[in-house]
């Protein structure tokens, strides 16, 4: 029988979140001896009958009770400071890296390379390079989690949520559902894989079909008639897709919106939230016409187009 | 004429810390009105900020005249509450009756209207669900779920006021104030004070955002 | 008429205590008399007990094993849910309030009554509808949402009884804030004379700031249920992703009313430990005005944390950081408090009847659960632990480590003042132990669970998570025997226990000087305060009193 502690560090961050959790466990320790030493002295010489002096000469000490409380405050600051450091290294991404599209829904996770592979319940990625998720899910609320990488994430429906890691460690490790989610909420689990780079490149050849995630999207586009407005219509003025992603958009109310994932979904499921500055809220929707992976190949097939504008 | 110490609860020593405990369970009460209303406000601030065009679109499809119409009613009210409470504190019980009966009536006019304004709403396909059809995004289909939750909830305030009023208009007739016990009569004009204000500030988000 | 204190007399009963005068069903049933109604709430409150303790025990053994075997996945989740409806809004929010604080803030502030009885008694009427509409909903089929009825899950995907459930605790809510309206003005307005506010003993300084959260906080939870049943009848509404709407403004909502609704599940049980551990230690509490503040203090900061729960929800990162600097700072008021209750054994006269026990069971569970809070407060191991077993073994430390701990020191230390009847001593000191024992076997595995990465609300789980989960279990089944003992030798006190004096721990507080059980006025004559809360005799050299 083994009673295992930890689980495996297989990232870069496991390792900080180790130490906070170290630290944090030391102090408490610390906290439980200055409580308990001297409380169970007390509990012990002062037991009545016992013969000892009880002579006592206020039962109130404010320089005592100012000291206690800023050194709890000193130490609460300190540990917050910490937590929140680690917490902005998690959340944030580096740039560049690997992108992953993870869709959850009752109860499995759908993963999808950008090169078109695709897994359930599984997910394949390099050692040594950051990776970074884009969570959606087709119905309630799940979340993406990694003991050994010590991170998890809601994805939340009607929006797109980001998750990051850089593995260290090949290995398989264990992916959790860590939102209950409904019946089979504790069946909603996985592996995640690591493998090293040139390994990960073979399971990318092996697996791959026939279209990227890109190159999907470009065949979406073309069948749901999206081209026939935003590629040069002579009917209809529509903004043009190449570069947008990434950049600020201006908007009709005067403000500016950052064309990430989320807006480039929001405007082909809701377009009349966000209307163009100088086009007319023409453009239908298209919620009920593309599943969430499809939304995924259209935003992949857009991010693509970077700065091909015709002159 | 009852003797005083008819109207004091056995739990208290005398009328005034009567009238004191009964008043601060007045207010604590309508603090916790506020918090139950405020739950509602939030929703739509949070809502409103997000999609002002459509909120200010399903705005105009209000009944402006008619919501006035009721703001007016209701503040008449809370007059004649106040002349009611001023009434109690002078002892004149028939005033009383009269003043606390007219703040019923209006109240009721109040409600009367709403429910016009409701029927008139529910025909024009503005009730969220099924057959809503408002032009335009689902967002201001959010504007009237909110619309008919807070005026819903207000009203069911309005009429549990009438209740309570109308219950103190009995108790008047009956004799029960004196010119030492008539705080319930000041602790009721509270609460419908708190109704009206609460209306107050429903009136222009729900139907003055729009307004061109 | 007042009792000698001289230890062997035998103690004079009045001839008619609360508890004689009337023994009809409606002398009970229509009673407007607090102490009763504290009564009719405890016998309420084990009753749902019951139900959610069955539940728990159906889940712990049902994850003795890796694989869900003994119930289906559905039956599990509606285990779970049961589980944490009825505890929270059924047992732990009316626990020491609607028993302890009805039965004995009267007495303590010298009172004859609570200031409106008759709303008392709506409010144990309200719970009882309110646990109607819950007992329907679970007898139908139950819930499957979890006690957080997440949307859109419980809006729109749930095939559960939602509504009714959410009705029951709607209803239930209106018992809470009608509760704490009574203790406000109570305490406010209805002290007996010379009972100046820092006079007053500490169970009531904490009673105050409970009821504080209680009337600002619950309708709060109450609309945002409301909102949640409208969207599941009405088909849309404002949390619908669909629609534009937002399922985080629910968590926003739900969370604004529960986190200090856990303030309200632990408040009170500090107040009894500074009553319990005063009277034992026989001596001052240290540090008086600043355990009052804090009570006060953990009731504002209280408001301003809720978002901790949310960390890796979709909130802001920076929202996260404000939240987390506020978690970090509630907690330090409730390390005040534990200072300065080990500082007050600090040359006391210490004895270790079952009260005592518990209360010092109390300050070290809570300790371990407070510190554990600090571990989630953390962003950075939050984003780990969050949603695993780590925040399961968190709160069941605070709420049955502490506060559940805290009303059986409570409920044994005022037994006699409530029935007029000493339980078993012996038994009283042995239970406390098991109950110590089972809970840490119980609760701590979890802690090492939760790192490792098990998911709360999980059915099955991976093997190798295994040999903690028995280890919990088996505690489980120690505690069960801890909880069951007082209930035995408790009923069995009311017939054959000894009968109590006025005063059998020779406590200060005004409820101590009148019979045991008290008349049903409380006092023969309202009594006059001069002295400060706890003023026991000062311990001299060497030995002390008898």
């Amino acid at each position: 029988m083994s009673f295992p502690f930890f689980p495996a560090q297989a990232s870069s961050s496991a390792e900080q979140v180790d130490h906070l959790f170290f630290g944090l466990l030391a102090l408490s320790g610390l906290v439980l001896l200055i409580v308990f030493a001297p409380m169970i002295f007390f509990l012990f010489k002062y037991r009545r009958g016992m013969r000892v002096n009880r002579r006592l000469r206020s039962s109130s000490a404010v320089r005592l009770e100012i000291i206690w409380t800023a050194v709890s405050l000193l130490l609460s600051t300190g540990l917050f400071a910490w937590g929140a450091k680690v917490y902005l290294d998690l959340e944030r991404p580096p740039a560049g890296g690997l992108e992953i599209h993870v869709i959850g829904k009752q109860w499995m996770w759908k993963a999808q390379h950008a090169e078109g592979n695709r897994e359930i319940n599984e997910l394949h990625v390099p050692a040594g390079q950051t990776v970074r998720l884009i969570l959606a899910t087709e119905d309630v609320i799940h979340s993406f989690y990694l003991p050994a990488f010590r991170i998890k994430q809601d994805a939340v429906p009607g929006r797109y949520t980001q998750e990051w890691f850089l593995a260290k460690k090949p290995g398989t490790y264990h992916l959790f559902c860590a939102e209950y989610c409904g019946a089979k909420h504790s069946q909603m689990i996985g592996r995640i894989v690591v493998m090293p780079p040139a390994e990960y490149e073979n399971w990318l050849k092996n697996g791959q079909p026939a279209e990227s995630l890109a190159r999907g999207g470009e065949r979406l586009f073309r069948e749901l008639d999206c081209s026939g407005c935003h590629m040069g219509s002579t009917v209809v003025r529509s903004p043009r897709l190449e570069g947008i992603y990434g950049k600020p958009a201006p908007l009709a109310n005067g403000q500016f919106q950052v064309a990430n994932e989320q807006y480039l979904r929001d405007s082909i499921l809701l377009p009349q939230a966000q209307i163009a500055a100088g086009y007319e809220p023409l453009m239908p929707t298209f919620k009920g016409r593309v599943s969430e992976e499809e939304l995924v190949q259209l935003i992949a097939y857009i991010k693509s187009l970077g700065d091909q504008r015709a002159p | 004429m009852p003797e005083p110490a008819r109207a004091l609860a056995e739990q208290f020593d005398d009328l005034s810390q009567q009238r004191e405990a009964c008043e601060l369970g007045m207010w604590t009460f309508l603090a916790t009105e506020v918090l139950f209303f405020g739950g509602l406000f939030l929703a739509y601030i949070v809502y409103r900020g997000e999609y002002p065009q459509e909120f200010a679109e399903a705005s105009r499809r209000t009944e402006l005249v008619l919501g006035t119409l009721n703001t007016a009613i209701l503040l008449t009210s809370s007059l004649t509450m106040a002349l009611a409470v001023q009434a109690a504190r002078a002892f004149q019980t028939r005033q009383l009756v009269v003043r606390l009966t007219l703040t019923v009536l209006l109240g009721s006019i109040f409600l009367a209207v709403k429910g016009f304004e409701y029927h008139k709403e529910i025909s024009e396909h503005l009730l969220p669900g099924a057959h809503y059809s408002l032009a335009g995004s689902k967002r201001g289909e959010i504007f009237f779920y909110l619309y008919f939750a807070m005026t819903g909830l207000h009203a069911l305030h309005v009429l549990a006021g009438i209740c309570l009023l109308s219950g103190m208009a009995v108790l008047a007739l009956r004799r029960r104030f004196t010119s030492v016990y008539y705080h319930p009569v000041e602790i009721s004009g509270l609460y419908w004070h708190f109704v009206d204000i609460v209306w107050v500030f429903l009136y222009p988000l729900i139907y003055l955002i729009g307004l061109r | 008429m007042r009792t000698v204190e001289s230890g062997r007399v035998r103690p004079v009963q009045p001839r008619e205590n609360y508890l004689s005068a009337g023994d009809t069903v409606s002398s009970w049933l229509l009673t407007t008399d607090h102490k009763r109604i504290g009564l009719l709430y405890l016998a309420s409150i084990l009753f749902f007990f019951a139900i959610a303790a069955a539940a728990a025990a159906l889940m712990r053994i049902e994850l003795i094993t890796p694989k869900g075997d003994l119930v289906a996945s559905e039956t599990y989740n509606k285990l779970f849910t049961v589980h944490g409806v009825l505890m929270v809004w059924f047992f732990l929010i009316p626990s020491i309030p609607a028993v302890l604080g009805n039965f004995v803030i009267p007495l303590m502030i010298g009172a004859r009554d609570v200031a409106f009885p008759k709303l008392n008694l709506l409010s144990w009427y309200l719970f009882i509808a309110g646990g109607a509409l819950a007992v329907y909903s679970i007898v139908r089929g139950g819930v499957d949402t979890g006690w957080t009825f997440y949307t859109p899950y419980s809006s729109t995907f749930s095939q559960t009884h939602v509504i009714s459930m959410a009705a029951g605790i709607f209803v239930a809510g209106f018992s809470s804030i009608i509760t704490g309206m009574n203790f406000l003005i109570t305490i406010q307005k209805m002290r007996a004379p010379g009972l100046t506010w820092f006079r007053l003993p500490l169970f009531i300084w904490s009673m105050f700031a409970t009821s504080m959260i209680l009337v600002l906080a619950t309708p709060v939870l109450a609309i945002t249920l409301a909102l949640m049943s409208l969207e599941r009848i009405w088909g849309i509404g404002i949390f619908d992703p669909k629609l534009g709407g937002d399922p985080i403004l629910f968590q926003h909502l739900f969370w604004f009313y529960s986190h200090p609704a856990v303030y309200i599940m632990i408040l009170p049980g500090m107040g009894v430990v500074s009553e319990v551990i005063a009277c034992f230690s026989k001596k001052q509490i240290f540090g008086y005005h600043f355990v009052a503040f804090s009570s006060l203090a953990i009731a504002v900061i209280g408001f301003l944390v809720w978002g901790h729960h949310m960390f890796v929800s979709s909130q802001s990162l920076y929202a996260g950081v404000v939240f987390s600097f506020l978690s970090f700072l509630v907690a330090v008021p409730s390390a005040i408090k534990v200072f300065n209750w080990t500082a007050t054994l600090y040359k006391g006269s210490i004895s270790f009847e079952t009260p005592m026990l518990y209360v010092l069971g109390f300050i070290g569970l809570f300790t371990v659960g407070g510190l554990t809070g600090l571990f989630l407060a953390a962003l950075g191991v939050d984003v780990h632990v969050t949603d695993t077993y780590f925040v399961v073994a968190h709160f069941h430390y605070i709420m049955v480590g502490g506060m559940v701990t805290a009303f059986m020191g409570g409920l044994h230390f005022w037994w006699p003042k409530m029935t007029g009847r000493l339980y078993p001593e012996r038994l009283g000191q042995l239970a406390a132990l098991i109950t110590f024992i089972g809970f840490n076997l119980t609760f701590f595995p979890q802690f090492i669970l939760g790192y490792l990465g098990m998911p709360r609300r999980y059915h099955a789980y991976p093997d190798e998570f295994q040999v903690y989960n028995v280890l919990s279990s088996a505690g489980a089944s120690i505690l069960g025997v801890g909880y069951l003992l007082p209930l035995i030798y408790l009923v069995w006190s009311l017939r054959h226990g000894k009968r109590a004096e006025e005063n059998p721990w020779q406590a200060t507080g005004l409820e101590w000087q009148t019979s045991s059980p008290p008349p049903v006025h409380n006092f023969e004559e309202t009594p006059i305060v001069t002295e400060q809360a706890y003023h026991y005799p000062p311990l001299g050299e060497e030995e002390e009193h008898a």
